[in-house]
This record gives C-alpha cells, sequence and structure tokens, in this order.
C-alpha cells in the first residue's frame, strides 16, 4: 500500500494533500480549550465534533479514565492544561511499530518538552483532522506515518512554543526573540525570568496563532536522531497496557463467533439445544453467515459454540482447492493479455538480440496474519446510540461499519480505539467489526465478541496466491537487455480503494516490479488480475514488495547465475544510476564479509530492495541439514533518509526479518472443499526464538527525508533465504514456502 | 465455589471446575494482563507462576488450583526475579505490539528464579514456548542476560 496507494490514489490523495498544505498554513491556529489550556491543532474546522469521549491515555495516564465530556475538543495534537501536563494526541496507531515514541519526539523536539513527562490520547476517528495524505483517510499502514508526520508534527510543536514564548514574552514586556523554551518553560536569560508552560497557557490562547514558525535545522534536534525508549514500555512489561480484547464494562457479556467453514457459505439451521443447557450460556445469536453463543464469561460462550449443531449451505465454493485456484493463475498467466504498468524500449526486439534466455515462473502462498492478538470487537448498540471498542488501523471506516450496520448517523457511533496487538495489515479490515455490529444489534447490554485462534487463522482476509512469470535476455556481457515480468494474482486495491484501481492495474501487486533500483534499458511489466473465487485477500506486511522482491531479487540471481557472475558483482554492475541502492549494498556485503566460499552444507544469499521511501540490502547466512534450513544470521544495511529514533528502526528491522523467515520458511494457508486447512499454531508455524538468527542492522547515515521502516526488514527478506538456499544446495527455489521442498535434495 | 490465591490475595470463585484459569483471571477476578492467544498451550501468551513454575493458564482447569500459589504479570514485579527481568525489558526496549510481553516476562522471570545465571540453551529451551510475532526474539534474549547480570 505504500507507494502503490499513493500513486494509485493520485486524484483523492493529491487534492488532499494540496488543500491540507494550503489548510495547515490557512488555519493552523491557537483556541482555548474548554476548562483552561492551549489548544493546538490543524484546525480544519473549528465546528468538527471531536470525540472526547472517546479519546483515552494510553501512557502516561490511567488507561480506564473517563475524559470528561465537553473539557476537551480534539481538533487537535498538543494540549497543555494549566498544571503544564502535556497531553499528545497521536494520529497514527500503536501496533509495535514504535509511533507512540517517534511521534512524540518529533512534537516535543520542537515544543522543548521532556518526552518522558507526556501523556499520550489515542486520536480518536476524524477525517478531517487525522488525514493522512499519503493514504488518503486516517489509516495506519504502508509504512507510511513517519513519512506523514515528518513536517506537520515537528510544525505542531514549533507553533506551539511559539505561542507560548509569545505569552511570556508580552507578560514581561520583552522581545520574543530575546525569550527561548526548554523543558517545559519559557526563559528569559537578561533578566533570569523564567515561566513554566502550564502558567502561560490562558494568555498563549487569546493570541493570535503564529505563523511561519521556523523548523530547527537538524544539527540543533536534542531528540531526533538520538536512541530513544519507547514510551509504552511501562505499560507493556506490567500487563497494565489495555489491548481491545482487555475491554470490560459494566453488564458486558461474551459472544463466541463459529464462522461458515466455507467461504461464501450461509447458516441454513442451527440446534442449540445442548448449548442452552451449558451454565453461563445466555443466548443464541444467528447472523447470516455465522451463529454466535453469547455467554457470561468466555469459557461458558466457547463450549457453547462446540456444543452447536450447524446445518450450513455451503454455496459455489463447496469444492474449491488449491488445484483450482492455482490452476485458474497459471491459465491466466498463459492466456490473458497483461496490462500494461511499465514499458521501456522494445523488449522483443532486445530478446531477439540476447545471446541467452532466462525463464522462469515464481509462486506464493497465501498468507495469515495470525496476529498474536486474536480478532475481537467489543460493541454496545442502543437506539440511539452506539459504541464500538477495539484496535483498529481505520478507526473513520470502524465508524463508516457503524452506520451501515445500524443505521445511526456518525455521530451516534463512538470509537474507543485500543493499542493493537499486532497489525501487519489484518486490522485494516472491519469484516470483524461488522460482525461484532451484527451480534451487537441482538444483545441488549455491551458484548465482546471474540474469535478463538482457530477462527482466526480460518477466517482471515488472506496474503494472495500470487502467480508470476519472468524471461530476461542477457547480453554477450550477461546484462540483462530485456526484461519481462508478469504479475498474476488478487487485487486488492480494486476492493480497498477502487480508485486505485486504474487500466487494469493493482499499484500494489506491480509494486518494486515497475521501479527497480537496476540498469533495465527495455522492459515490459504486466499485471493480470485473478481472483481465487470466495477466499477474501488483504494486505499483509511488506504488501506488494514482499511478494514483487522474492520474485525479482531470486531472479536477478538466476540471471547471474547464467552470466557466471558473483550475485554482488552482477547487482553492483547493474547499480550504476541507484547510488543509495550500491550504498547500502556494500554496507551489507561488507559487514557480512561476503566472498570467501562458505562450508559443506552452508550458503549465503542477498537482496536489494528500494521500496517504502527506504533503501535496503540483507545477506543471510544459512545451513541446510537434510532438507531443513536453519537461517544463522542476516545483516540488513538500511538507508531510510532522517533517522528519527534508530532504536526503533533496528528493533523493526529485526522484528520484520522474523516474520519474513517465518513466512519464507514455514508460512503458507492452503484451500480444500472451499476451507483453509490450517487450524492453530501447531499447523500455521510461527518461528521461535530457538530458530531465530543472529541479526545486525546497519544504518546508513543520509539527509533524504525519511522513509519507511516497519515493512521493508520483512520485504527484503525471502529471496535473501531462498538466494543461500542456492549458495548451499544448488537448488533454486521458486515456490514458497521452502517447508519440505529440499527432503530430497544434497547439500552441494 | 473454588478458593484461590492469586497475587497473595484470596478469592472465592464461583466458575465450573474445568473453566481454564485464563479465563477466570480475565473474566471473573478482572487481572487482564494476562493474555488469551491460542487456547491451546502452543504461544505462552497466557504464562503465568503456579507456585513459581511458569505455566500455561489456557489449559489449566480451576478445579486443579486450590492451595496453589498463582502470580501474574501485575504482581510479578514484587519477585526479585520479576523486578529485574521488568526492568531489563524496558532498558533493552524488547517491546513492539507488546500483547506476547506479559507472557514472555512471565516466563523468563520463572527461568532466572531457578537458573540466575542462564546460557542461550537455557534462554531457547525456557523461551521456545513463547511466540512473539512482532519478533523481538534478539532483544528478549539480551534482556535475560542483562537482568541475569544484576544479580
Amino acid at each position: 500500500m505504500s507507494q502503490g496507494l499513493l500513486d494509485a490514489q493520485n486524484g483523492v490523495a493529491h487534492a488532499r494533500a494540496a488543500q491540507s498544505q494550503v489548510s495547515r498554513r490557512a488555519f493552523l491556529k491557537l483556541g482555548a480549550a474548554a476548562g483552561g489550556g492551549l489548544l493546538l491543532g490543524f484546525s480544519f474546522s473549528a465546528g468538527a465534533q471531536g470525540d472526547s469521549a472517546a479519546r483515552r491515555s494510553v501512557v502516561g495516564g490511567d488507561g480506564n479514565e473517563t475524559p470528561q465530556s465537553g473539557v476537551f475538543e480534539p481538533n487537535a495534537f498538543i494540549q497543555i492544561d494549566r498544571a503544564g501536563k502535556v497531553t499528545l494526541i497521536i494520529p497514527k496507531v500503536e501496533m509495535g511499530q514504535g509511533v507512540y515514541t517517534s511521534i512524540p519526539m518529533l512534537i516535543a523536539e520542537e515544543l522543548e518538552v521532556p518526552l518522558d513527562s507526556v501523556t499520550l490520547d489515542h486520536a480518536p476517528p476524524d477525517a478531517k483532522l487525522f488525514t493522512d495524505p499519503l493514504l488518503g483517510g486516517q489509516l495506519t499502514g504502508g509504512s507510511t506515518s513517519i513519512r506523514y508526520a515528518w513536517e506537520p508534527m515537528r510544525q505542531a510543536g514549533a507553533t506551539a512554543r511559539a505561542a507560548l514564548i509569545a505569552a511570556a514574552a508580552q507578560q514581561w514586556q520583552v522581545d520574543p526573540a530575546s525569550c527561548h523554551a526548554k523543558s517545559g518553560q519559557v526563559l528569559h536569560d537578561a533578566s533570569g525570568r523564567r515561566a513554566a508552560y502550564g502558567e502561560l497557557v490562558d494568555a498563549a490562547a487569546k493570541l493570535p496563532a503564529p505563523q511561519n514558525v521556523a523548523l530547527k535545522s537538524p544539527k540543533d534536534f536534542t531528540l531526533i536522531g538520538k536512541p530513544t525508549r519507547r514510551l509504552d514500555s511501562p505499560e507493556k512489561v506490567d500487563g497494565s497496557a489495555l489491548f481491545g480484547l482487555d475491554v470490560r464494562l459494566p453488564g458486558m457479556v461474551y459472544a463466541a463467533i463459529v464462522n461458515c467453514p466455507v467461504f461464501g457459505g450461509t447458516l441454513v439451521r442451527v440446534d442449540d439445544t445442548h448449548a442452552r443447557k451449558i451454565p453461563g450460556v445466555t443466548q443464541i445469536v444467528k447472523i447470516d453467515n455465522g451463529v454466535a453463543v453469547i455467554g457470561a464469561h468466555t469459557w461458558a460462550a466457547k463450549r457453547g459454540a462446540a456444543a452447536l449443531v450447524i446445518e450450513w449451505s455451503e454455496g459455489a465454493a463447496a469444492n474449491l482447492s488449491m488445484r483450482q485456484i492455482v490452476g485458474d493463475l497459471a491459465n491466466a498467466a498463459q492466456q490473458q493479455p497483461g496490462a500494461v504498468a511499465r514499458k521501456d524500449g522494445d523488449v522483443q526486439q532486445a530478446f531477439n538480440g540476447a545471446k541467452t534466455r532466462v525463464d522462469a515462473v515464481y509462486e506464493q502462498p497465501f498468507l495469515a496474519h495470525a496476529t498474536m492478538e486474536p480478532i475481537n470487537c467489543t460493541v454496545h448498540v442502543r437506539a440511539d446510540a452506539c459504541e464500538i471498542w477495539v484496535g483498529t488501523q481505520v478507526p473513520t471506516r470502524a465508524v463508516d461499519a457503524g452506520v451501515a450496520v445500524t443505521g445511526l448517523k456518525p455521530e451516534q457511533i463512538v470509537l474507543h480505539n485500543y493499542l493493537l496487538g499486532g497489525g501487519f495489515g489484518r486490522r485494516l479490515e472491519v469484516d470483524a467489526i461488522t460482525q461484532a455490529l451484527k451480534v451487537g444489534k441482538q444483545v441488549s447490554t455491551p458484548v465482546k465478541v471474540f474469535w478463538t485462534r482457530e477462527e482466526d487463522i480460518q477466517h482471515d482476509m488472506y496474503r494472495p496466491y500470487y502467480y508470476d512469470r519472468i524471461s530476461a535476455g542477457l547480453d554477450a556481457n550477461g546484462k540483462p537487455a530485456a526484461w519481462q515480468h508478469r504479475i498474476v494474482g488478487s487485487s486488492i486495491m480494486a476492493r480497498f480503494a477502487p480508485p486505485a484501481f486504474k487500466n487494469g492495474v493493482d499499484p500494489d501487486a506491480v509494486e518494486v516490479a515497475v521501479d527497480l533500483p537496476y540498469d533495465l534499458p527495455n522492459q515490459l511489466i504486466e499485471y493480470v488480475r485473478q481472483e481465487p473465487h470466495t477466499v477474501p485477500t488483504a494486505f499483509w506486511r511488506g504488501v506488494g514488495p514482499t511478494r514483487g522482491t522474492f520474485v525479482v531479487e531470486s531472479f536477478v540471481d538466476e540471471c547471474a547465475a547464467a552470466a557466471k557472475t558473483d550475485p554482488v558483482t552482477y547487482r553492483r554492475n547493474l547499480l550504476g544510476k541507484s547510488p543509495r541502492a550500491l550504498g547500502v549494498l556494500d554496507v551489507a556485503t561488507r559487514a557480512a564479509n561476503w566472498g570467501p566460499p562458505m562450508p559443506k552444507g552452508q550458503g549465503r544469499g542477498v537482496s536489494v530492495m528500494h521500496a517504502f521511501g527506504s533503501f535496503f540490502a540483507m545477506v543471510a547466512d544459512v545451513t541446510v541439514t537434510d532438507g531443513e534450513v536453519r537461517v544463522n544470521r542476516v545483516v540488513a544495511a538500511v538507508d531510510c533518509g532522517m533517522v528519527v529514533n534508530p532504536t526503533t528502526i533496528e528493533a523493526q528491522v529485526q522484528g520484520g526479518i522474523v516474520f519474513g523467515i517465518t513466512a519464507a520458511l514455514y508460512g503458507e494457508i492452503t484451500i480444500e472443499r472451499g476451507r483453509v486447512t490450517q487450524t492453530n499454531f501447531t499447523d500455521y508455524r510461527i518461528l521461535r526464538i530457538d530458530e531465530s538468527p543472529v541479526i545486525e542492522v546497519h544504518i546508513v547515515p543520509s539527509t533524504e527525508a525519511p522513509g519507511g521502516i516497519g515493512e521493508p526488514g520483512t520485504a527484503a527478506l525471502a529471496p535473501a533465504v531462498t538466494n543461500a538456499i542456492y549458495a548451499a544446495t544448488g537448488t533454486r527455489l521458486r515456490k514458497l514456502p521452502v517447508g519440505r521442498q529440499l527432503m530430497n535434495t544434497k547439500t552441494a | 465455589m473454588t478458593t484461590l490465591t492469586i497475587n497473595g490475595e484470596t478469592h472465592t470463585i464461583d466458575a465450573p471446575p474445568d473453566m481454564p484459569l485464563l479465563w477466570v483471571l480475565r473474566d471473573i477476578v478482572g487481572l487482564t494482563g494476562t493474555k488469551f492467544g491460542c487456547g491451546i498451550a502452543q504461544c505462552g501468551a497466557c504464562t503465568v507462576h503456579l507456585d513459581g513454575v511458569a505455566v500455561r493458564s489456557c489449559v489449566l482447569p480451576v478445579a486443579a488450583l486450590e492451595g496453589r500459589k498463582i502470580t501474574t504479570i501485575e504482581a510479578v514485579g514484587a519477585t526479585p526475579a520479576g523486578q529485574k527481568v521488568q526492568k531489563a525489558w524496558r532498558v533493552i526496549d524488547v517491546v513492539q505490539c507488546g500483547y506476547c510481553q506479559s507472557g514472555q516476562v512471565m516466563s523468563a522471570a520463572a527461568l532466572l528464579a531457578a537458573n540466575p545465571n542462564p546460557s542461550d540453551a537455557d534462554i531457547d529451551a525456557a523461551m521456545t514456548g513463547n511466540i512473539c510475532r512482532c519478533g523481538t526474539y534478539s532483544r528478549i534474549r539480551a534482556a535475560i542476560k542483562q537482568a541475569a547480570k544484576e544479580a
């Protein structure tokens, strides 16, 4: 969703970006917060009804506090009260990627407040205030948060600081330029006077908003670029952090869901005789494609669900299998004309003149997200109002779901957002929120709707199965004179953001493939949409670049092998026009000691990637023993532009690599008889600590604008591993996961 | 009625005897720090201490727990090992989404209480039952070593 949605939403996003830039300058203003204090924000609409009731402190406050309604209007990112308490309203959600540290760093850098003194609130749904122009909505995803926040959050801090300085200067009858701010105070050195922010908020709120406040020069940064510990650690190590599943409300009941096992199937009838006899079971609720058992606690609901006897109408997909899904993809790759995503030069002529031709087909499986916090959503639907408690990447879409199911007006829907126990794209979807609302409409009290792990894995919205045909024509020097790549699979964009799907091209599906850092004078990149019937598809960590990078970086290795050239040398020779890509490749290969031969059974593989506005190179070392692969070490070099928090960057790359290894070695969802075969962590295997490699992350200094960091670690990983397997065994794996494919392979 | 000792306090619980401790803690007692991840003792998110030993509360029927000492994430900071582990977790900046970390902290605290100077192999053996989907394993290992140094 990064560059893809960015480009694809040109119409919408550019219009909004232009509008918001003008609006920010025009309307950046200060206002008095009800109850006293300085409220600063990009006030697009002063009359916007902010859901102050939905705002809840997540760091530095009491997680269970109920904000007094009418006290705050959260059309702002900063609030300072008379006691000097600084509250930051964070427009992105925290799902592990560290934005509840890096965004506060951006604001605090300019606001001049100690980072450890701020309180953080989740931003409520408000598209006017919190839209990310890169994504065209109030979304968290696509590794865009820092790219979005980099300027406006610093501006928010700087403008508030300037207002506080102006207020102090007015009181002291001195030139504002002779004052400065530090650690939550304004100081006038000449007179030795100082005032805490809390003493200045009422005066500051009465002043006109400062205009064109200059941002600090990077050389003056005291926070940005410095290793900074996460602000949400204390709550997350003592059990007090609240995720969606932790919601507890007076009178709340629990609902266990049984979804129709076959995608697209519907409920015919349910015999609940046994379920109703289970102590604690209070109600059985039918929805179109499932049944909910309501109980006094999770256990009663869960036991009740297990006791149901249900008859389903399995529908058209009752016999859907992988054979059919993959057969359709292979057929589409051969038969259907592709939509052109990029065309440079004359590919056919270049193939005709080539010395060597290399052809390959790559396949990548369906994948589940398997967030550690299983899907859940708590709702209370009443005649005139509806409340939703959930951790979501798309708060405004959650409100839209509330409107659609209940028929209430948007202002009657209150969304309480929570920490996300993992997102990875799963919580960009509102399927489960919609389902919870349908259940909630039939229950008189608040109801917590939860999925077991089995429901979570079997009713996810999956990373699509993709099928890529790719060919190169190498010239006498082994360089790819001709390059042709056809990508076949589901279009997530056509469903998720329809305006993004244009001229038959899904910009996410072709991302990376259409913008390689290599010299490719003649290239043709095509996309063919082929949906997997009823299997629902969605974004998954690393989105298009994860799939694209596996194919192209494996295939570049195949070209290097055909040219009998070392894979690193081969890449270097093609990266003349991309100094940042060359830079990370050199750093990674040097750090990994690329070159010397490896012992028998071991291999080293490399990958290079430009995606999410960042440049990545990885070198993976593997050992193959009796067909089993162990990843021993991964060295990553990262050029993500200006660094906000190096600690976060290292953590995201480490975690992204582990996430990528899980997928490369084990990750696979299969469909038989219209339903998912896998059930739980027993057969949807996740990498564990004893299988986890040594990971080294090298940050390459840069003065470019910040790039994304949450996803590239995952996106660049798989080809480094399969290229290392090739080096170790001579076997080229063109299909993921590695799984048991090497069981009959001897090590080289 | 079952009488349980949780974090040093006595609770009289009205729950079916087969109800796993996890749901007693979360839904009845209101201690939500202990997490649900898989329901079949495969991920470790629900780890608590039973008489100081790390156990998976999602498969532990409440009827078997009368008279046993139960410690959860909310109180493990009062134990010497738990305090060291929580501090090391903050210093090393282990957490990401944080959902699995209650279980990780409980497993690590039980390990250090029993083995104050664990080797890499000891860490693997004690922690392999705890899945972290965010992939914080390098930092978990570093934090356990950091906590051991604090002894």
